[in-house]
């Protein structure tokens, strides 16, 4: 019965529809793997050297022991936006006569094989070895090796179950990031000291190998409850039903404002607010608004004035780069339909670009507070906001007419690559890259405020040609018709 | 109304359409069946623009779909359902698709409205996105949005497949009425060739992309179209 269903995954792997078209990200996220197997293994390799090193005084096995609380939280905030349970892929399966008990047994076991399970072997089986060349008793550390296995798998069902629980509600990170933090502050402020206490508890395995029938214990038992939890759930009207929300409509009337643009802004609109993938990027907003604070409190920037175009750029360009670069895939869902309807794509398009500008204005509206950092940095996020107006949305609307990639609007946006093409890597390089350029240069030729007005200039000048740029873009997107309702009709 | 030229379509050296010529004219109720992959989703697309032919052209109204976008606003379709918005309410696509066509809110309610019974209390008011109701609700949605702002010609591929019995009969009354009543080109596929016959007047039998027969329906056609795809001898 396993093999079959390992066939099953074999074939699920190499036949999906997109095997062949998204190779290079396959390669993209394949090498990113090697580099945390390399992180890994160096880390593995040169911790007890590195902690010998540094710390002469203090015996190098004892400090990992008291990092391990951290790295727990850590794996586990990873895991939450990293691993997911495949129950959906045995829906076919429930009418066939196949148990449901091992069904559960299969999805559960096959969680095991999983890359995030595999990853920190490659820390702890070098660190065990010099352990024991370094004259640790050997059986203690191995030992020891078994117990830290066992908690990566115990980490691994513990965030199913987190998972399974916390997936029911709209801000479904929210609970495990609230664990976290109140986990690290009870540490941290010395309330319980946790790192010392699994630290201890390690220590104790070391020590008298027999404790790890305890840690066995715990795995077994969040075993038998996920597969309990995930038994119940294997029903068509539970968890593998797609829930159903009521819906809360406004008329959005404002938007006559606009004119003849306004039943797409209205569309828009409501595609940014219902649908989980856009929603969550929306939530990008409020972290690239305060992506100035990783920069302007920094003296060691504060010192290099070329840089605020860059960070200006961002922090009023943050939705514009976002929803700008999968225009139209947006609306790949239903591209026939605008086709085939009475619409003229110039107007589609200024609904976009209304959309980007309207943003554009209220985040910089929002962050005139970076004055406190100084009016060079206010003055920076000024023309940066009119070079995006001007140029950048003209640039991201020309990027989409290469867009050839479906999206799917339910599916949330964190880590997911659909939809991204080369494009999407390719346009950040104007988007982001030329006005630092263009900045730079001319700031180390003449000055600040030359540079600034440079950028200033640039964007007005583009303000002022939008009506002949939007009507070559229109052409592009024209031209491009049938290549994009082909490719949106894939699945990928 | 629309006439069709030396149209073909070819896939990597694959014919699947090859219509030498094909006049439907204003008011007929149109009727194009054919076993999977006969071509009748390709010729719909042509007709749509949404694919370009390899060769010919189809002429809707003397314009010339694939040159200008001129017939556009008397032509809608209801092809799939990738037709419909999926995190739309229904009544908030019916508005939609009314503003593209030029209705305000009151046109488009006093339309819905004639259909209400069409619709069983399962679609309007129930505050449910369209992604969420059942297909058989979806394609009636899909079906009532593709009569909003008077088009003059109407394609609904496939319109029948995932109804229930009550709404197949209304909706072959509404298409009827359609094409005897308004005048409206109404041009119709389906598997179901007892309802193609109730419907059209006409029927066109497609088989590897190509026409093999051209019926005025009259009482013998549903038995002739069954002869045909039983695989009988040709009468």
């Amino acid at each position: 019965m396993i093999k079959l269903f390992l066939s099953l995954e074999w074939k699920a792997f190499f036949r999906s529809a997109d095997f062949g078209k998204g190779l290079a990200l396959k390669v993209l996220m394949g090498f990113f793997a090697l580099y945390l197997v390399g992180m890994f293994l160096l880390i593995g390799i040169a911790v007890y050297p590195f902690l010998n090193d540094k710390f002469p005084d203090q015996n190098p096995f004892l400090t990992v022991n008291s990092f391990l609380f951290y790295w727990v939280l850590g794996d586990l905030v990873f895991r939450f936006f990293m691993q997911k349970l495949p129950v959906m892929s045995v829906k076919p399966l429930l009418t066939l006569p196949v148990k449901r008990s091992q069904i559960v047994n299969y999805v559960l076991r096959k969680s095991v094989f999983s890359f995030f399970n595999a990853l920190p072997l490659f820390a702890i089986i070098p660190f065990g070895i010099t352990l024991i060349f370094n004259d640790y008793p050997t059986t203690s550390v191995l030992f020891w090796m078994l117990a830290l296995i066992i908690t990566t798998l115990i980490i691994n069902f513990l965030n199913f179950i987190i998972e399974s629980f916390s997936t029911q509600y709209e801000l479904s990170f929210l609970p495990i990031i609230a664990l976290v933090v109140a986990l690290y502050a009870l540490d941290y402020f010395q309330i319980i000291s946790l790192s010392i206490l699994v630290s201890s508890g390690f220590q104790a395995i070391y020590n008298t190998p027999c404790f790890i029938v305890i840690l066995i214990a715990v795995l077994v038992g969040l075993y038998f409850f996920n597969f309990k939890l995930l038994k119940q759930k294997l029903f068509l009207d539970s968890g593998l039903k797609t829930k159903i929300k009521e819906v809360q409509t406004s008329n959005l009337d404002w938007t006559r404002n606009f004119g003849d643009v306004a039943p797409f802004m209205q569309l828009d609109l409501k595609l940014l607010w219902r649908n989980k993938r856009t929603r969550s990027s929306l939530w990008m907003l409020a972290m690239g608004l305060l992506y100035g604070l990783m920069f302007y409190p920094d003296q060691k920037y504060m010192e290099m004035p070329w840089m605020y175009a860059f960070v200006g750029i961002f922090v009023t360009g943050i939705f514009l780069i976002n929803f700008g670069q999968f225009i139209p895939a947006w609306d790949s869902g239903y591209y026939k339909l605008l086709m085939s309807q009475n619409i003229k794509y110039e107007n589609y398009l200024k609904s976009k670009f209304t959309l980007m500008t309207l943003s554009v204005i209220i985040l910089f509206v929002l962050s005139i507070p970076y004055v406190y950092f100084g009016w060079r940095i206010l003055l920076a996020q000024f023309v940066a906001a009119i070079y995006n107006i001007g140029v950048n949305t003209h640039v991201i609307l020309i990027g989409g007419s290469y867009n050839r990639k479906k999206i799917n609007l339910d599916q949330k946006a964190a880590f997911n690559f659909q939809g991204t093409g080369a494009v999407q890597w390719l346009i950040g390089i104007p988007l982001m890259f030329v006005p630092l350029a263009i900045f730079g240069i001319t700031y180390a030729i003449s000055s600040f405020e030359i540079a600034c007005l440079v950028l200033g200039l640039l964007g007005v000048i583009g303000i002022l040609l939008h009506q002949k740029i939007m009507t070559f873009i229109t052409n592009k997107y024209v031209n491009s018709k049938y290549k994009m309702i082909d490719a949106f009709d894939q699945d990928n | 109304m629309i006439t069709t030229s030396n149209l073909s379509k070819t896939y990597n050296g694959n014919q699947v359409l090859n219509i030498e010529s094909l006049d439907i004219p204003k008011g007929q109720s149109f009727g194009l069946v054919g076993n999977n992959g006969a071509g009748k989703t390709t010729y719909f697309s042509l007709l749509l623009d949404l694919i370009q032919p390899t060769t010919g052209f189809i002429k809707s109204n003397d314009v010339q779909v694939d040159k200008s976008e001129d017939w556009k606003p008397f032509t809608s379709a209801f092809i799939d359902e990738t037709f419909l918005i999926g995190y739309l309410t229904p009544e908030e696509y019916f508005y939609f698709i009314g503003e593209l066509r030029n209705q305000n809110k009151a046109d488009v309610d006093a339309l819905v409205a004639q259909f209400s019974d069409f619709f069983h209390d399962e679609i309007l008011g129930k505050k449910k996105f369209l992604r969420d109701l059942s297909k058989g609700n979806q394609k009636k949605t899909g079906i009532v949005a593709a009569l909003i702002g008077n088009p003059e010609v109407i394609i609904l591929d496939e319109p029948f497949a995932n109804l229930d019995p009550t709404t197949q009969i209304r909706l072959k009354g509404i298409i009827k009425n359609l094409a005897e009543k308004q005048g409206v080109t109404v041009l119709v596929s389906s598997h179901d060739l007892s309802h193609v016959t109730d419907v059209c007047e006409r029927i066109v039998v497609l088989e590897k992309g190509t026409i093999v027969k051209d019926l005025q329906t009259s009482e013998a056609t549903l038995k002739e179209l069954e002869l045909h795809f039983s695989g009988g001898a040709e009468v």
